[in-house]
């Protein structure tokens, strides 16, 4: 199934879609205020895009520039061509300490590695810590966006969930209560986990530092509590200078929720004493699309989620609709530039509105991306020979006006003496729910050239 | 000053008014306006579903038939973002093609940057919600967006106020796409229809009676929601407005 159909799934839920297109406008209101809250916001779009395609085109430099400085501060530092390659350092870590409990804090890239099916497999206990996360792992799920991974759920979902495995009080679904009650859970995870693993915001060539941001502080517990702490991180991710964190860390969380800052934003520049830390460097399938013009921006993305929250399909259908570990604007193109085939719809989930550029931080040009994808899904003959065929005819007609004119006459005078039945069967898919357009007795043509008699 | 007249192609055979009306507006001013009758289409649909090759056919068709003229004006916000956009992958480097690019504008944009009218002899006494129709809105820069830190502005509105008696509504959204999309509203199709629902439902909920915009192919997919379910709002082509229709 394609976009389309899980799309059509998801709205036949009327109230559900709109309650989740109106969540999701809520953030995206939040993040106007406080984006036009701020006099210098263009610029620091302009300062952060210069930034990044910076450090995009020099990425080997800083990135072992990253690693001798990491290395100086103690911190073990590991280089991962791929998921696979990742998945079994993270193991090979693990098993080395004889750690089987791990504790995690939102990864998006562990998500796009499907580490902890590995992991799991691998007897290692995989607890993810971010309460959205935990939720949706709770319910066997993926996440649904990138920084609200439970977004698609209603508190009413939380509290069955947590009935089920938690063993909350039955029909009770006061956020409150479920969120002391996965606190609780939670603790107890924290305290007897024996590594951690986080994800990366930011790494800081300059320092060899990581830093990470979260609100709900459970990086800094997972990665203080237990002696062993694992940073997976994309090589996307590493900025120069310390001081251009600043740029990013005033973008980030206006954009992704309207706060001025995350609640924590946690540097961690070496091991917690008598502890390991190992940073993991990741490329799965990233320096391919740095090797692509079209697409190589796309590596500026610093995970807000803004461009989800604006995208009006997104809203509406909901993150799974995506069928790839990142949904919306961003995930289309950074989906159809891992697997073609596989994310072949995703590039026309979209209506090329342009909002996602034009909110996005660090400037992406995600629409044009969607538009230049579309191209290459032609080009690897994955449209479909139907859609092809009907584009090639509808271009030979547009190459011959006269032929064109009389297509039109004679459209003209035949739809309006077609039945209602024949003229909005099965086939007229722009029937389903709009009425045609009133055919009109001339073209603008035909009247153009009368009145020039 | 010499304009050709670019209609884009279903305008042509389904809104004969709307596309007369844009020759009317711009012969009301004094302008000598000329419709090469060989146009057809400028290959927004084929580019948008990615089909290059045909595209670029039709790209090349359109620059023979309109490069003479010193300006070329179209109805259409996102007829004319393709030429001016999304076009140089086409025809970069092309005799003519510069001139194509930066003399192709949007009706409205050319009236407000390029003529500049001061009155437009038209009234129209009715509540209006105006629909940013999305490439017009954020590819031509017809009116601040949302989504940006910048000066607010509206050259549409700005425009439409020049015609009497009109009022405008405040909606919700004010720049959300209606869901049209080119071939986007049949291959999305369930998509489609629910984006568009929701536009009508906030212009409605505006207490807007008739709802406008510069492009007719998000009107014409508003206009068949409206139509399905009887809503009691109407679309209507900014050209006509303009002319003095009402």
């Amino acid at each position: 199934m394609g976009h389309p159909e899980k799309a059509a799934k998801f709205i036949a839920d009327n109230e559900r879609m709109h309650w989740h297109d109106k969540a999701l406008w809520f953030v995206r209101q939040k993040r106007d205020i406080a984006a036009h809250g701020l006099d210098e916001w263009e610029e620091l779009r302009r300062v952060a895009s210069e930034i990044k395609t910076h450090t995009i085109d020099k990425l080997d430099f800083y990135l072992e520039e990253f690693e001798k400085n990491a290395k100086e501060k103690g911190i073990q530092v590991h280089w991962a061509k791929d998921a696979k390659e990742h998945n079994e350092i993270v193991l090979k870590i693990l098993l080395a300490r004889g750690a089987k409990k791990l504790v995690k804090s939102k990864s998006m890239l562990t998500e796009e590695c499907h580490l902890n099916p590995f992991l799991e497999e691998n007897g290692i206990e995989v607890i993810d810590t971010d309460l959205g996360e935990r939720i949706v792992q709770l319910r066997d799920e993926a996440p649904s966006h990138i920084v609200l991974p439970a977004i698609h759920l209603k508190k009413e979902d939380v509290g069955k969930t947590f009935e089920k495995f938690l063993k909350t009080e039955k029909d009770n679904c006061d956020p409150t209560y479920l969120t002391r009650a996965a606190r609780k859970h939670l603790r107890e995870k924290f305290l007897n986990a024996e590594a951690s693993l986080t994800g990366v915001n930011f790494g800081i060539a300059q320092t060899g530092g990581v830093v990470v941001c979260t609100n709900e502080g459970n990086a800094d517990l997972g990665a203080s509590l237990p002696k062993l702490h694992i940073a997976s991180m994309g090589i996307e991710k590493i900025i120069p200078r310390l001081k251009d964190l600043s740029i990013f860390t005033r973008l980030l969380a206006r954009s992704a929720t309207g706060q001025p800052i995350t609640s924590y934003t946690s540097h961690f520049h070496a091991p917690i004493e008598g502890g390991e830390m190992h940073v993991i460097i990741v490329d799965n399938g990233r320096s391919d699309i740095i090797a692509n013009e079209d697409f190589k921006q796309s590596l500026h993305c610093i995970r807000c989620g803004a461009c989800i929250n604006t995208c009006p399909v997104y809203r509406r259908s909901g993150g799974h609709s995506y069928g790839y570990t990142i949904p919306g604007p961003i995930g289309s193109t950074l989906g159809a530039s891992k697997d073609l085939r596989t994310n072949k719809t995703l590039p026309f989930a979209c209506t090329l509105c342009a909002s996602c550029s034009n909110v996005c931080p660090s400037k992406i040009k995600l629409h044009n991306q969607l538009y230049k994808h579309r191209q290459s899904v032609v080009a690897a003959g994955l449209l479909g020979a139907k859609k092809h065929t009907i584009l090639k005819v509808a271009t030979w007609v547009m190459k011959h006006p006269a032929l064109l004119d009389f297509t039109g006459l004679m459209a003209r005078k035949i739809v309006p003496k077609l039945p209602r039945s024949i003229l909005y069967s099965k086939a007229n898919i722009w029937g389903k729910e709009r009425e045609l357009p009133k055919f009109p007795e001339n073209s603008f043509k035909e009247l153009y050239k009368a009145r020039k008699k | 000053m010499r304009i050709g007249l670019f209609i884009p192609c279903f305008m042509n055979e389904l809104y004969p008014e709307a596309s007369m009306a844009t020759l009317k507006v711009l012969e009301n001013l004094g302008l000598d306006v000329e419709y090469p009758t060989n146009q057809t289409c400028c290959g927004q649909p084929m580019a948008n579903t990615g089909c290059a090759h045909e595209a670029g056919e039709l790209a090349k068709r359109f620059l023979k038939i309109f490069k003479d003229y010193d300006y070329i004006v179209a109805p259409s916000g996102s007829c004319v973002a393709m030429v001016r956009e999304n076009y140089a992958q086409f025809l970069e480097g092309e005799d003519g093609f510069e001139h194509l690019k930066t003399h192709t504008y949007e009706l409205v944009e050319f009236l407000h940057d390029v003529i500049k009218p001061t009155n437009m002899n038209a009234s129209f006494p009715y509540k209006v919600g105006i629909h940013n129709s999305c490439h017009g809105h954020r590819e031509l820069g017809m009116a601040s967006m949302s989504e940006r830190n910048l000066p607010a502005f509206s050259k549409i509105q700005k425009i439409l106020e020049l015609v009497d008696d009109i009022e405008f509504v405040t909606l919700k959204r004010n720049d959300e796409c209606c869901g049209f999309g080119g071939t986007f509203c049949v291959s999305e199709d369930a998509m489609s229809a629910a984006m568009g629902i929701d536009r009508v439902n906030d212009h409605l909920s505006a207490g807007a009676e008739i709802m406008t915009g510069i492009d007719m192919s998000c009107l014409m997919h508003m206009q068949g929601i409206i139509d399905r379910k009887k809503l009691p709002i109407k679309t209507m082509h900014i050209a006509q407005i303009l002319a003095g229709e009402q």
